[in-house]
């Protein structure tokens, strides 16, 4: 299941921002290493929340700066 | 001093008859229609069910020429752009790539500092608020896209455009319903006439045909709606039969150049812009004013600053958007303005091929007109069977008529009583 979290992330990330799977990896950071900027970031959240059923605080969001933080932030609250 | 003369040298468009200028314009003098019915959204409670479409996937016209959203756009950038943006930046690239005015990396600063762009719209991003305003109601506030805001914007496409090319003037839009695209075209040769910028990038782009937009003109009973199983004859200017305008959507782009400008870099000319003129109704929101009389003054302006004589216009391609009050109030002020001379002139509505684009109407009509004295053709006014009484102009109905085009007019009036008349001449 936690195998499945880390792959339904990465495949949000790839389609949301149109990048390369091969660049989706744990350590890669969303601004500097995917192109994204703090819109893109926000689209991103926005799917988590609708695929995962949880909700990201502002506070948390400024948190997640790589795929890796992402995937541990939607593992510890999901619910779906 | 001598006035700064304004030039075009690069044209753009994407239209319900096709994508591209050239591919539209055939179309046009072949008398086919872009007008299909609707079926990206239901229209089953909607009295009126066709639009001018833009050929596509979703609303095929039964050729292989269909626009594809990402040939214009990187697939990641598609969610922060309405259709009306990314129409625009079709017909935009089109127009840059004619004009040969890539700017790149190596040229110098001060050239992007004097190139700017003016595209303007009449609704903007109508299906971009309507789903979101459902998304909230449906699901809250949290499913508002941050996307949202900066997709709707009029002033979106002029923003894509300079980000796009490095276009560091003016970065401006203009709302006037239905006048918008032709106020760009005329404010943006202002500016270059006022030493503002060198070259200009303006038009106007449109996607209202949504369940929303085409509730709201049903609403307003400025639709046709007895056409609605056979949708190429809905659009029909002047013709007894006419019930109201067909909506459409798409956008026309035309790169503006000072003459001097224009030459030092060996670009193609297409035509001079002569003449600008603009008028208020000042009388109702969205009827004409009696016998047309913003619409007089408007292109009596227009000729006027052009410095030409009434009877040296050839060709006007008119608003004419086949609404019962709307043709007839133009006919009369196009009468009053010709005088004697009306049986020397043609004038033809392409919105009877294309429906009504609404802020991309004026644009994507100046290109046709600048076509039409490329081109020594003027385009037919299609399904005008039953015209007016004691007609003395001729109104080019049914097919395109071969005539030498020197000068043509252009005219778009909008709702708020705003109006706007162009005038080119061939560049000799």
């Amino acid at each position: 299941m936690t195998q499945d979290i880390a792959a339904r992330v990465k495949q949000i990330v790839i389609e949301k921002l149109a990048v390369d799977a091969s660049k989706v990896t744990e350590s890669a950071k969303f601004e500097d290493d995917l192109g994204a900027d703090s819109l893109d970031t926000a689209d991103v959240a926005m799917k988590f929340e609708e695929e995962f059923s949880l909700e990201i605080p502002d506070d948390a969001l400024v948190k997640i700066r790589t795929v890796g933080d992402a995937i541990n932030f939607v593992k510890e609250h999901h619910r779906g | 001093m001598q006035a700064r003369r304004v030039v075009v040298t690069g044209l753009g468009a994407v239209t319900p008859l096709a994508c591209g200028v050239a591919a539209s314009w055939e179309k046009l003098k072949s008398s086919a229609s872009g007008i299909r019915k609707i079926k990206h959204f239901d229209t089953e409670d909607l009295p009126s069910k066709v639009a001018g479409l833009v050929p596509s996937e979703e609303n095929p016209d039964g050729s292989d020429n269909l626009f594809k959203q990402t040939n214009w756009v990187e697939p990641k950038d598609l969610k922060k752009m309405d259709r009306f943006v990314v129409y625009a930046m079709a017909a935009a690239t089109q127009a840059v790539d004619d004009a040969g005015l890539l700017l790149d990396e190596t040229a110098n600063e001060s050239e992007k500092e004097r190139t700017g762009v003016l595209i303007a719209a009449g609704i903007g991003g109508l299906s971009t608020i309507y789903e979101t305003a459902v998304a909230i109601h449906e699901q809250g506030c949290r499913r508002v896209s941050p996307f949202f805001i900066p997709a709707s914007l009029i002033n979106m496409p002029s923003g894509h455009v300079s980000i796009k090319y490095g276009f560091k003037g003016p970065n401006l839009s203009i709302v006037t319903a239905c006048t918008s695209g032709s106020h760009a075209i005329g404010e943006g040769t202002r500016i270059i006439q006022r030493n503002a910028a060198d070259v200009m990038v303006v038009g106007g782009t449109e996607a209202a045909v949504c369940k929303l937009g085409v509730a709201g003109f049903c609403a307003l009973k400025a639709l046709s709606t007895k056409f609605n199983d056979t949708p190429p004859e809905a659009s029909r200017p002047w013709d007894e039969d006419r019930d109201g305008f067909v909506m459409g959507d798409g956008s026309g782009v035309l790169v503006l150049e000072e003459l001097e400008h224009a030459k030092k870099r060996r670009a193609k000319i297409y035509a001079e812009i002569v003449g600008y003129g603009v008028s208020s109704d000042a009388y109702h929101i969205t009827a004409p004013a009696e016998n047309g009389d913003g619409a007089y003054r408007s292109m009596l302006s227009a000729i006027k600053d052009a410095e030409i004589d009434v009877k040296d216009l050839d060709y006007i391609n008119a608003h004419g958007t086949s609404t019962p009050a709307g043709d007839t109030a133009e006919l009369q002020a196009v009468m009053k303005v010709l005088g004697s001379e009306s049986k020397s002139v043609c004038m033809s509505s392409t919105k009877s091929s294309t429906g009504h684009l609404l802020g991309a109407a004026g644009a994507v009509e100046a290109i046709f007109s600048i076509m039409s004295i490329q081109d020594n053709t003027v385009p037919p006014t299609l399904n005008l069977h039953r015209p007016p009484a004691d007609l003395s102009i001729d109104l080019v109905p049914l097919v395109a008529k071969e005539k030498k085009v020197d000068i043509a007019l252009s005219n778009s009036f909008g709702f708020g009583g705003t109006n706007s008349s162009l005038v080119f001449k061939k560049f000799k």
